[in-house]
């Protein structure tokens, strides 16, 4: 019942990847490390949830609030390495139209 | 007409530290009961959410109250039960600001919080909400889909 992200730079920006379960009591966590990095101009964030065996509308909400802030510094952000409980989850939310969500076959994080 | 149950009873600091812990005794009970796994992703979600309002409207000012949480197993259906004794929040309001998000919402108007109501609407079978002398969310699912969703599938064996 925890998370670890790590952040790898890239050129353009960065990948991450979560690992573990995102609820009330580990988003904070994902909040304080990625929302600093979102504010940078430009940035690529890629963020691979291959390894998240759970979500709920807490970790939709650092979703949207990184989204918010990587479109407001002119970045992309996409989410890559959905499992079918999180793509649904972001289908029933309708983020999945708003928010840039790649399978690996589309090209996601190696 | 009341029906045979078995009654299991939680009580956990209002933090979010223990929300995982709820989660894991779930699984178990829901597994046990035969729901299928993504019933009982449905459930954690649920239950998740309704707990972090608990933890999270109910005890702004005052540290350290508890969060309830009861289960009624059911033959056809389980029931799980939320409540805390804090202060309540107006829920006609936060019902307000619910719904999924809509395509053509600017950027900046998304909303980050307020989904937990709605995903415990769409992801339970029934829902309802007492408040009084704190709020009590109280939700239903039932095995084997015996009121099936809309957006439900239909596994063939």
């Amino acid at each position: 019942m925890d998370i670890t992200v790590e952040v790898k730079d890239i050129t353009s920006g960065v990948e991450v990847w979560v690992k573990g379960e995102i609820d009330a009591y580990t988003a904070p966590k994902l909040s304080e490390t990625l929302y600093p990095l979102s504010k940078r101009e430009g940035i690529v964030m890629i963020v691979d949830l291959t390894e998240v065996s759970y979500m709920d509308s807490t970790g939709l909400g650092v979703f949207v609030g990184l989204f918010k802030s990587v479109r407001a510094h002119n970045g992309v952000f996409t989410l890559v390495g959905l499992s079918e409980r999180l793509q649904r989850l972001f289908d029933i939310t309708g983020l999945a139209d708003i928010i840039d969500i790649k399978s690996h076959a589309e090209g996601g994080v190696e | 007409m009341s029906q045979a149950y078995e009654y299991i009873e939680m009580k956990i600091p209002a933090k979010p530290d223990f929300i995982g812990v709820i989660r894991l005794t779930l699984s178990g009970i829901a597994s046990r009961m035969g729901f299928t796994y993504d019933e009982i992703e449905d459930l954690k979600i649920a239950t998740s959410e309704a707990c972090t309002n608990a933890v999270q409207h109910a005890y702004k000012e005052q540290d350290y109250g508890q969060v309830k949480i009861s289960f009624g197993l059911y033959e056809d259906r389980l029931e799980v039960m939320v409540s805390d004794s804090g202060k309540s929040c107006n829920f006609d309001e936060v019902r307000q600001g619910l719904g999924p998000y809509k395509n053509g919402h600017e950027v900046e108007f998304l909303r980050e919080g307020g989904l937990g109501l709605y995903l415990i609407e769409t992801l339970m079978d029934e829902v309802k909400i007492h408040q009084h002398e704190g709020v009590t969310v109280f939700m239903t699912k039932f095995v084997d889909g015996e009121q099936v969703e809309m957006d439900a599938k239909v596994l063939s064996t």
